[in-house]
């Protein structure tokens, strides 16, 4: 694959500098002037790190057991009064935490669709080997090199379309669709999830990219790179100063954000903002990643207030940011959420929460079946918890991922995105 | 046009060089015929064999000859490194063991809970001082290890055996963020398993690997068992030792990324049986409790030691505990090897036998035929090109073969080859991130900086160390190093440098900057042409660095009537060369 890409940069320099219009190809090669996917379509995930306690982000108040297991760090039923410390309820049965009040308006908007008992069917307990599973998308396979994200690009789904605009016998492939912000990561490394042969371009912010030089220093630095070598350092330079010049067209000195939306300060909320800011700016951007810790909940975790509700409370308002921002744009964009495995059913000498097994994923946006919370309910009972500790699994995440690239994204291929997984069922999150 | 494409695809002009039919006997040694000139043949030992040039480097090696100092360099410990070995001194935690590690320097949460057992809300300021400090500690584990690394690369006269230590750790590459007993085998690893064998024999660096509890604990063998059912060598008193299986994460990456690789023609049931010969490989990541002392003292089940009397038992366990191993110290574990009879890659390995049984696999895998090829063409492709010359690899994989996997001599046949010397190989290579920070403080003549800083500018650019997540290590092929922001990387840490921001380094303090200072600005572009960028770029690099202005771009409206400013002095010049695309490559 590796080969492939600097054959594609390489060649396409090549052909700049045998003196076919520079412009013109670097364009069709870059696809750095075409329209961005084709249907427009976005997938923003968003990954909790650090194994988020589902049983408190959306609890389970209709289930007696709960309450028997949780006495001191449980979430109260929903009272009647406003404003109360109880779980805010959507269906009867469940509720979300109080401090994910930003999130109700969503779901009675029917944009929010909760999924209970989700996640890896491997048994691992370990941060490490859970979230490696979850981003290389092959459960208790640690051969698999590249993300599940990747691996999307890699064989694509909606930018179709916007291949077959580019002349033809000129390049063909994955160089069409190359615009660099394709996949924008708001980290400082590319996530595991989107590593792989296809491009992706992390950053901890739009302004970071960019050459951090002005004047003659800068120019000089651009000329150096475009000096019309034919190699791979070259072209890929020359590829950067035309996105960092794209990402300044795209960037307004200050960005407002539409509808009224306020993000949180929290390094969480103004990433978000700066994915919508993508989002918004026709950089073509599909997929876009975002994560945040603080999530390993061993001691003190607290109930409605505390350790737990304070992640809660930016975690929820970000996102109620985000979607308030993106307005109408949202009926192109799923916005997924996860981590990697849920905590024990029951609180620990410490009140807090050992490491557990299934737990539970957002998915948000304007085509989503929302104001219902989908996945079947193991239950609480000793009988019924995973080796008689954690919440049991009804849902293999592959066939939330599965749906989501397929429906949202429209991708064709998805057996070579989850190898050896055959998706039987789907959840029928997505409209 | 394909092919049109592809004969241009190729890269690194060399003006100077004769062109040679390549067709000449590929006899070893220093009278093969080599393309490169003399000077370039300076420049690419310099380059291929340490990490960058020292101001004074190619004068030295001009003087003494690129063969003495390539047969040098594979002697390191005839080397003296005394200047390394003074400023490493100050380190506290290289020379600690595993288990001293962890005692003198826990994990923060650990003294949290000690300090702080009933979860009172908030700590008396004495406390929290004290948690600051653990947690100071807890850091410095791994910021030593990490500044220490790259103050040898940047330091050590045995530039060569720090290459090979850094080939290796990718080779056989551990991540630090698994969880936080891996941060306590790093040093070891490095300082003891890894270094000290980089030139040594394979098997014997695959058998220190194999034992390492950085590896151990990485890729999961220490907590691999005998599935159960199987027969085992001794029978288990834990109950935690009778309840886990097997795991083949270990036994699956030895095979395809340590030695015989991903086409090295094994089968699934060989991953399986390779793992299961491995079982009872491990080590205790913490001491055990006293229950479990107690347990494996008296609770072997019906057997005469369940009868044992509380003062018996008491005796028992403390008998017990003497001879339990240390934490971080490789053992054998009879209880949990799977004693079953197996057969790797052909071999069978009888049943009824405990650690030959890992000692067995670890000789098969390491002479096998394919494991050569794998060593070999990785060498290859770290020293010569992306995509190495077969012929190349398969000399390699001989001299591998024929001397019972000898690194030194492997590498030997590698460097004195005809293919190293050919024009081809000349700034072929990519340099990684580690190469672009640590070439630029060596040709800045920078001193060694003993904090976390630096590191993070290593990490800033995509490589921190000891921060590959997957088994396979960094890449070694210029395509999975670029993209728009890897570049965008390189050129800001170029232009840090210019800006003074590189700890121990100033941009206008490398020998030979001080005449520069004040000199023309053509005599300052040449003498950063030299020190940065190997004494020769094209003549449009040249230009732009003198003027700013592309000679190939002059008929462009846009960019050529445009005023471009003047730079401001030496330092930014710096920069620029350190940002440019010819300081990326080696």
């Amino acid at each position: 694959m590796s080969s492939r890409r600097t054959f594609i940069r390489s060649g396409a320099l090549a052909l700049v500098t045998m003196g076919l219009s520079p412009s013109f190809l670097r364009r069709a090669v870059y696809g750095l002037e075409l329209p961005k996917a084709a249907k427009g379509k976005v997938l923003i995930c968003l990954f909790q790190r650090g194994a988020a306690d589902a049983l408190n982000v959306l609890v389970p108040h209709g289930d007696a057991e709960y309450y028997r297991l949780r006495p001191n760090i449980g979430i109260a039923r929903p009272a009647r009064a406003a404003g109360s410390a109880g779980a805010i309820d959507l269906d009867g049965f469940f509720g979300l935490h109080p401090a994910l009040s930003p999130l109700k308006p969503l779901w009675d908007r029917g944009m929010l669709a909760p999924i209970h008992a989700v996640g890896s069917p491997s048994a691992t307990r370990s941060h490490f080997d859970a979230q490696d599973y979850m981003e290389s998308g092959t459960p208790d396979n640690k051969g698999t090199r590249d993300g599940w994200l990747n691996r999307y690009l890699a064989t694509c789904g909606t930018c179709e379309a916007g291949a077959a605009t580019t002349p033809r016998g000129q390049v063909e492939g994955d160089a069409t669709k190359a615009t660099p912000f394709r996949a924008v990561s708001m980290t400082a490394q590319t996530p595991r999830i989107l590593q792989g042969p296809a491009p992706a371009v992390a950053m901890t912010s739009i302004d970071a990219f960019t050459v951090r030089s002005a004047g003659g220093v800068s120019d000089r630095l651009e000329a150096l790179y475009r000096t019309g070598s034919a190699d791979l350092v070259h072209a890929t330079g020359a590829e950067t100063f035309d996105a960092v010049k794209r990402l300044r067209e795209a960037n307004p000195q200050r960005y407002a954000p539409a509808n009224g939306a306020e993000y949180p300060r929290s390094e969480f909320g103004q990433r978000l903002k700066q994915i919508a800011q993508l989002v918004k700016s026709d950089v073509g951007m599909e997929i876009a990643f975002a994560d945040v810790g603080g999530w390993d909940t061993h001691i003190n975790q607290g109930a409605a207030t505390g350790q737990l509700a304070n992640r809660l409370t930016d975690f929820g308002a970000s996102i109620a940011a985000l979607v308030t921002d993106l307005g109408d744009k949202m009926d192109d964009v799923v916005i997924l959420t996860m981590s990697e495995f849920g905590r024990m059913a029951r609180q620990n000498g410490n009140g807090g929460t050992d490491h557990g097994h299934a737990g539970s994923m957002f998915v948000i946006g304007g085509n989503v079946q929302g104001n219902r919370v989908h996945g079947r309910w193991p239950g609480l009972a000793r009988e019924q918890l995973y080796e008689g500790r954690d919440l049991a699994l009804t849902t293999d995440f592959r066939t939330v991922f599965h749906e989501v690239a397929t429906s949202h994204l429209g991708a064709r291929d998805a057996r070579a995105l989850f190898p050896g997984f055959e998706a039987t069922s789907s959840l029928g999150v997505l409209r | 046009m394909a092919l049109l494409l592809l004969a241009a695809c190729s890269t690194t002009p060399s003006p100077d060089s004769t062109p040679q039919a390549m067709s000449m006997p590929a006899s070893i040694g220093s009278i093969a015929p080599r393309e490169q000139t003399a000077d370039e043949q300076v420049a690419h030992v310099l380059s291929r064999l340490t990490f960058g040039a020292r101001p004074g480097d190619v004068a030295r090696i001009r003087a003494m000859g690129v063969d003495a100092f390539i047969a040098q360099q594979l002697h390191p410990e005839r080397i003296s490194d005394a200047r390394l070995d003074a400023w490493l001194s100050q380190f506290e935690t290289l020379d600690l063991s595993f288990n001293e590690l962890q005692k003198l320097y826990p994990r923060p949460a650990d003294a949290l809970q000690r300090l702080n057992p009933a979860n009172r809300n908030s700590l008396s300021p004495k406390d929290s001082a004290e948690l600051r400090k653990t947690a100071e500690g807890f850091r410095k584990v791994t910021t030593e290890v990490m500044a220490a690394r790259i103050g040898r690369a940047l330091l050590t006269e045995r530039q060569l055996d720090e290459v090979m230590t850094d080939f290796w750790l990718n080779h056989f590459s551990v991540f630090s963020g698994k969880a936080v007993p891996m941060r306590y085998t790093l040093a070891e690893y490095e300082n003891e398993t890894i270094r000290p064998r980089a030139l040594g024999k394979f098997r014997d660096l695959l058998g220190a690997v194999a034992k390492s509890p950085a590896m151990l604990f990485y890729l999961d063998n220490w907590q691999s068992a005998a599935d159960s059912g199987r027969p085992r060598t001794q029978q288990p008193r834990l109950a935690n030792q009778r309840n886990r299986g097997l795991n083949e994460n270990y036994g699956r990456e030895l095979l395809e990324l340590h030695t015989l690789g991903v086409d090295g023609g094994y089968s699934q049931q060989d991953v399986i049986n390779v793992a299961r010969a491995l079982t009872g490989w491990t080590f205790l990541p913490q001491a055990p409790t006293p229950q479990q002392i107690q347990q494996l003292a008296g609770g072997a089940g019906a057997g005469r030691a369940g009868r044992l009397n509380g003062r018996a038992q008491q005796r028992a366990g403390q008998a017990l505990a003497a001879r339990i191993p240390e934490p971080g110290v490789f053992y054998f574990n009879p209880a949990v090897h799977d004693a079953g009879e197996k057969t790797v890659l052909g071999t069978t390995l009888r049943a009824g036998r405990g650690i030959e049984d890992g000692e067995q696999v670890l000789d098969i895998v390491a002479r096998h035929p394919a494991t050569a090829r794998h060593i070999a063409f990785k060498l290859a492709r770290r020293f010569v090109s992306d995509e190495p010359p077969e012929d190349l690899v398969e000399r390699a994989a001989e001299v591998f073969t024929r001397t019972d996997g000898d690194i030194r001599e492997v590498l030997r046949s590698i460097i004195t080859s005809p293919e190293f010397f050919s024009s081809k190989s000349f700034r072929a290579k990519l340099k990684t991130p580690f190469e672009v920070v640590v070439s630029a403080l060596r040709a800045l003549d920078a001193a060694p900086d003993p904090s976390q800083r630096t590191a993070q500018f290593v990490t800033q650019l995509g490589q921190p160390i000891y921060g590959r997540q997957t088994p396979d290590g960094w890449p070694d092929v210029a395509g999975e190093w670029m993209g728009a922001g890897a570049i965008l990387n390189r050129i800001n840490f170029g232009l840090a440098v210019g800006a003074n921001r590189l700890p121990g380094a100033r941009a206008t303090a490398f020998p030979g900057a001080e005449p520069l200072r004040t000199a023309s600005r053509d005599a300052q572009v040449d003498g950063v042409i030299a020190v940065f960028l190997g004494g020769r770029v094209s003549p449009e690099t040249r230009e732009i660095l003198l003027t700013g202005r592309n000679p190939l771009q002059s008929g462009n409206a846009t960019d050529g009537e445009r005023e471009i400013p003047p730079l401001q002095g030496l330092a930014q010049l710096v920069g620029l060369a350190i940002g440019s695309p010819e300081f990326q490559r080696r």
